[in-house]
């Protein structure tokens, strides 16, 4: 399988950046590469693999091994709902199952129209509002199942 | 424009100027633009600087973007200060009523009363008269939410850096380490490490390559005062990392940051290029011939890496899986150097003793932890937000007085304390003085301070699943007795809250904890089953309810 349609100019350029220090910098570069492309596709990782000399085993280890990281394609945007304990507790489970039946989607899947991703998460440490979830890089606090879907609403347009 | 202090004299210089804009005669509006965002202080914000414009009151105000005031139970919050009378304190602020805190609270003076705080139903508008504020004791957190955390000038006006001076001029780096040694400060991560003695460790190591980490991979559900530091006062854990690295002899330090802490990245990211704008770090700082520089690492969603070893493995690049110790990363660390890894609360106490001195410090606090503890009170209480205390206060004291009690009518029923790695207090201990080993004795850990109060709603044997599931979904699948001790008593767990378990389940968990506790390769298989245990220490009716 080959993912032909996709530009490594950025990769590149990306990699360029942390010439002084591959080894260390592995997980800045599938970040940034990641915030590049909104996942890691296959020819990503080998081109990284290629300009780095890191083993592409080593990389996948890594890439699987931390849940910032995606070999799927993401929504445009990413919803995370908290899963902390005060999320918990204060009732952050009903406020997903709206999430979840407003976009129909479940945990970790995309919408159909590559809108949204769902996602929960430990914690974003701003239980002192719980629940809470974070749409890309803004917070949402002290949600109830009537005020999310609005939010969620406002996002689509 | 930022310029470079080439001498201590400069450094002083530059406060003493800032001393006369601290005397201005305008009223001070500080805006919480932190954890309040998420209840639309932005807004409020630039709705304040929108008014202040077209009403010309730039000579009145001065609006202040400031870090988390504490009062998080009543986002968005904001402070007014006017030049000679006490501080006004203002929660759910909305941007429709900005025009009215201009026109009678900054011009006239007089108090909005629908915006504060309300106890009993009393109107409390004065913040030091508020319980929340008047018992606390404020070290850490003592810029937090008063100065601009993106200006680094606010924070040398507030003798910033001066402890740092003080250690680079007036003592040597063992004289440093003594200091720390004898005020008694332990590590504010969870272990309680004498941070005094860990400096030495590394100090004493061989090789001339040494580094600094400082460990803001916040994990623990429930705890955010590491996040609300770097977001309101990043320059005193830059602050505390300079003293750090003077007293072991390193020039390289890293800060290892959560990637879900966008606004923290931010803040500190501007923080280091002021810093080094200003020769406070990098080469030659302050003319003394000591270098250090710092770098920040993102985390990328790894509870796990919050263990020393994983996250060093995380800093070179690797997965973020723990090692056995020794070697402890004192001498042998990132890449193999001498590390010394620190907790950005820790860091941020640290220019503290070195101003005041070790024997005030002392001062605060049991003879089992000294100075303050911040704690991050959330869950079913009225006054969630952060709080900072002496050691040896209470539970009843942070969650009656200061956190305001349970909300609604059903009463207390336990204190999680220290996530995932804690366990739950229950009502017999709420007089418990709190510290270190106290906490422990009753089957929680002080743990980074996640406080998460539950009313008698709350089922218990649902937490310890919760905290189950957490913590094997985190596991990094190294060592077995964690990676499938935590499967199997989450099973057992889940098939309780079911409704399906049966008497043998409770002796199984039990074993099981015991197992996994005693070897697992680090703190989090060694200390995961803390809640499960705990519950079943005092909260064994509920299990048997639902076994039956």
């Amino acid at each position: 399988m080959k993912d032909k349609a996709i530009e490594l100019a950025p990769v590149d350029k990306i990699v360029a950046g942390y010439s002084h220090d591959y080894d260390s910098n592995l997980i800045a570069i599938l970040q940034e590469s990641q915030d590049e492309y909104g996942y890691l596709p296959k020819s990503v990782l080998k081109e990284i693999s290629r300009l780095t000399d890191v083993p592409l085993t080593r990389i996948f280890g890594v890439v699987t091994f931390y849940s910032q990281f995606t070999l799927i394609p993401r929504g445009k945007h990413s919803i995370k709902i908290c899963n902390g304990t005060a999320c918990h507790v204060r009732g952050v489970d009903e406020v997903k199952d709206r999430v979840k039946e407003y976009l129909n989607v479940t945990e970790g899947q995309t919408t159909a129209d590559y809108q949204f991703t769902l996602e929960t998460v430990a914690c974003i440490g701003t239980c002192f509002l719980a629940p809470v979830m974070m749409v890309d890089d803004r917070y949402f606090g002290k949600l109830t199942t009537d005020t999310v879907a609005d939010i969620v609403k406002e996002y689509s347009n | 424009m930022l310029k470079r202090l080439k001498s201590h004299d400069d450094l002083i210089a530059m406060r003493k100027s800032g001393d006369k804009k601290l005397k201005q005669d305008k009223v001070k509006a500080s805006i919480c633009m932190t954890g309040c965002r998420a209840l639309g202080a932005q807004e409020v914000y630039e709705e304040f600087g929108k008014q202040v414009k077209k009403q010309k009151l730039q000579d009145k105000v001065e609006v202040v973007e400031t870090g988390c005031q504490g009062l998080c139970a009543r986002a968005p919050v904001m402070t007014i200060d006017p030049p000679d009378a006490p501080s006004i304190f203002y929660g759910r602020v909305t941007v429709d009523i900005v025009p009215d805190i201009i026109s009678n609270t900054i011009l006239k003076g007089e108090v909005i009363n629908k915006l504060c705080y309300a106890s009993a139903g009393k109107k409390i508008p004065y913040l030091n008269d508020i319980p929340f504020y008047s018992r606390q004791n404020k070290i850490v957190l003592r810029n937090c939410g008063i100065i601009d955390p993106n200006s680094i000038e606010q924070y040398i006006e507030k003798k910033g850096y001066d402890a740092f001076a003080k250690a680079l001029f007036e003592y040597d780096p063992e004289q440093i380490i003594r200091e720390i040694t004898k005020s008694g400060i332990r590590g504010r991560g969870g272990a309680g490490f004498p941070t005094g003695l860990k400096w030495g460790f590394c100090r004493k190591a061989k090789g001339d390559t040494k580094y600094l980490i400082c460990n803001a991979d916040e994990g623990d559900p429930g705890a955010f005062m590491d996040r609300a530091i770097l977001e309101g006062d990043p320059h005193a854990v830059i602050e505390g990392m300079l003293i750090a690295a003077r007293a072991i002899g390193s020039e390289k330090g890293f800060v290892y940051v959560r990637a879900e802490y966008p606004i923290a990245v931010s803040h500190l990211r501007n923080a280091i290029a002021q810093a080094r704008k200003l020769n406070l770090l990098g080469n030659n700082i302050l003319g003394s011939g000591f270098n250090f520089d710092l770098e920040i690492k993102m985390g990328a969603g790894a509870f796990v890496c919050g263990e020393e070893t994983a996250l060093i493995a995380s800093i070179e690049g690797k997965r973020g899986m723990p090692r056995p110790r020794p070697p402890f990363p004192a001498n042998s660390g990132l890449w193999n150097k001498p590390t010394n890894i620190n907790n950005v609360e820790t860091l941020a106490n640290i220019p503290v003793i070195i101003a005041e001195g070790a024997d005030w410090y002392k001062q605060l606090g049991t003879k089992n932890g000294s100075g303050t503890k911040i704690f991050a009170l959330a869950g079913k209480v009225k006054n969630t937000g952060l709080v900072e205390v002496p050691m040896g206060t209470t539970l009843r004291e942070i969650i009656f007085d200061i956190g305001g009690g349970i909300p609604g009518r059903r009463g207390f029923k336990a204190a999680q304390m220290g996530g995932p790695s804690g366990g739950c207090v229950p009502e017999e201990h709420l007089d418990l003085p709190i510290d270190y080993e106290s906490v422990k004795e009753v089957g929680a850990i002080m743990g980074s301070g996640g406080l998460i109060v539950m009313d008698n709603d709350t089922s218990m044997v649902d937490i310890s699943r919760y905290f189950m599931e957490f913590v094997q979904e985190e596991s990094c699948g190294k060592c077995v007795p964690c990676r499938v001790g935590t499967r199997k008593m989450l099973d057992i767990l889940t098939r309780i809250t079911k409704g399906e378990g049966c008497k043998e389940d409770i002796e199984d968990l039990k074993e099981m904890a015991y197992v996994t506790q005693t070897a697992s390769l680090c703190g989090l298989g060694q200390t995961a089953p803390n809640p499960v245990l705990s519950t079943i220490r005092y909260f064994m009716n509920e299990y048997e309810a639902l076994i039956k």
